[in-house]
C-alpha cells in the first residue's frame, strides 16, 4: 500500500488531481478521526480533515519523498486541530459539561438513540466512555497518547509529527498514560 | 528502590521499550515484593489495552468527494495530458491536422516572393512574367505573387496563386475573358484565397499520390 500511496503522490506532484482522491480516501478515516479526537464535534472534525487535505495538496511540493507521507499529514493535521482549539470561542457545544453537574454534558439531556440489546450497547459504551476519557485530556497529552496507542506511530514518528523533541514526547506520554489510569481506573 | 518515583519511572521506560537488561531485572524484582506497584504497573497495562479499546469512527461518505471539489483548479496542462492519454487516436489526428495546417500556411505565406515554374520561355519583368508572342511554352505554368501576361500559347494549365491575368493592354481581365488572353491548351486557374489555395494542394497532393 506505501508504494502506492508513494506512486501516487509523485503523480499529484507532476499535477495530476486525480490522483490525490486515491490519497484522500486511503487516509480520510484515519485523518477524519484523529480531528474528531482532537475537537470532539464531528462537524469541526469533517472541516479540519477536509483543510487538512486542501492544505496537503497545496503543499505537496513541500513534502519530501524519502519521508513518510502519513507522518507529514498527521502533522498538518494536528497543526490545524491545535490551532483550532486555541481560537476557540468560548461557545456551547453539546459535549461541554453542564454547569453544577459532574461529567453531564448535553449529550445525556438528549432522548437516547435507539437502544442496542445486551452485550453490544456494554462494549459500545465502554468504548464510548474511553473516547470521552481520552478527550478530557488536555491537548499535548491527548495528541500523544492517540497518536501513540490509536494510530500506532513510533515515538520517534510522533516526535516528527508534533515537532517536539523525543525526550519530551516521552515526559509527556508518561503523563498522559498517569493521567488515564486514574480515569479508567474504576472501569 | 523508593517505590512510586524510581520505579514508576522503570515501568513508564518498560511500556516504551526503552528499559536496559538490567533495569528490567530490577523492575521485576521490586514488582514481586511490592504490592502498590504491581497494581500501579497493572492498571497502566490496562489503561492500555482500555485506549486501544476506544471507539473508532469512519470519515463520512462523500468526504473524498468534498475534499476533491474544495481542491484549487488544477494546472490545464495536465487535463490536456490526461485527455490526450485516453484518446490516443483523437491525438494523433490532431497532431497530423495541425502539422498540416501549419505546412499550408508556410508555403501559403512565402511572402511576397514571386514564383514561376521553371520554364526557359518565360520573361520576367519586375512582378510580371510574360509569355512572348509567337513562342509556346510547354507543360504546367505556375505564377504565384505575380501577374501573369499571355501573348504566345501555353500548352499545359496554368495556376495562377495570389496573382493576376493581365492582358495586352494592361487591363484587368475578367474571369470570363481570361481565354482571349493568349492561347491556354489546358485548365486556367487562379487562386488567390486560403481556402482555395488549400484545395489546390489538397488536389496536387492526392494527384501525386495517385499518378506515384
Amino acid at each position: 500500500m506505501d508504494q502506492i500511496i508513494i506512486e501516487k503522490i509523485k503523480q499529484v506532484k507532476k499535477g495530476d488531481q486525480s490522483a490525490f482522491a486515491d490519497v484522500v480516501s486511503f487516509y480520510q478515516d484515519k485523518i477524519y478521526q484523529h480531528c474528531l479526537r482532537m475537537l470532539g464535534n464531528a462537524h469541526e472534525a469533517e472541516d479540519m480533515a477536509q483543510e487538512a487535505f486542501i492544505r496537503a495538496y497545496v503543499n505537496i511540493h513541500s513534502f519530501d519523498d524519502r519521508r513518510k507521507f502519513s507522518t507529514w499529514l498527521y502533522r498538518i493535521a494536528t497543526n490545524l486541530t491545535i490551532d483550532r482549539i486555541r481560537k476557540r470561542k468560548p461557545d456551547y457545544y453539546l459535549d461541554a459539561e453542564i454547569r453544577g453537574t459532574e461529567g453531564l454534558d448535553m449529550y445525556s439531556q438528549l432522548a437516547s438513540e435507539e437502544r442496542l440489546p445486551g452485550e453490544e450497547v456494554e462494549s459500545l459504551e465502554l468504548q464510548r466512555y474511553i473516547h470521552h476519557e481520552i478527550s478530557q485530556l488536555p491537548p499535548k497529552y491527548r495528541s500523544i497518547i492517540m497518536l501513540r496507542y490509536l494510530e500506532e506511530f513510533s515515538l520517534q514518528e510522533i516526535s516528527d509529527i508534533l515537532d517536539i523533541p523525543l525526550g519530551t514526547v516521552k515526559t509527556r506520554i508518561h503523563r498522559g498514560r498517569e493521567a488515564l489510569r486514574k480515569r479508567l481506573r474504576h472501569v | 528502590m523508593e517505590c512510586n518515583k524510581e520505579s514508576v519511572e522503570l515501568m513508564h521506560k518498560y511500556l516504551d521499550g526503552d528499559l536496559y537488561k538490567k533495569e528490567e531485572e530490577q523492575l521485576r524484582a521490586h514488582l514481586e515484593t511490592c504490592e502498590a506497584c504491581q497494581h500501579h504497573f497493572h492498571e497502566l497495562k490496562r489503561t492500555i489495552t482500555l485506549i486501544k479499546s476506544a471507539e473508532h469512527f469512519t470519515a463520512p461518505m462523500d468526504f473524498t468527494q468534498k475534499v476533491m471539489d474544495r481542491l484549487p483548479t488544477e494546472k490545464k496542462r495536465v487535463t490536456y495530458m490526461r485527455w490526450f492519454k485516453m484518446h490516443p487516436v483523437l491525438t494523433a489526428a490532431a497532431i497530423f491536422f495541425v502539422l498540416m495546417m501549419t505546412g499550408m500556411f508556410a508555403s501559403w505565406s512565402e511572402d511576397g516572393q514571386l514564383v514561376v515554374s521553371k520554364q526557359e520561355e518565360l520573361v520576367i519583368q519586375g512582378d510580371t512574367v510574360i509569355v512572348p508572342e509567337g513562342v509556346t511554352v510547354p507543360g504546367d505554368v505556375l505564377v504565384k505573387n505575380g501577374k501573369l501576361l499571355i501573348k504566345g500559347t501555353i500548352d499545359g494549365n496554368v495556376t495562377l496563386v495570389n496573382g493576376k491575368l493581365i492582358s495586352d493592354d494592361g487591363s484587368l481581365n475578367g474571369e470570363g475573358l481570361m481565354a482571349s488572353a493568349g492561347g491556354v491548351n489546358g485548365e486556367l486557374e487562379t487562386v488567390d484565397q486560403m481556402f482555395e489555395w488549400m484545395w489546390y494542394q489538397l488536389k496536387s497532393f492526392l494527384r501525386g499520390v495517385f499518378s506515384f
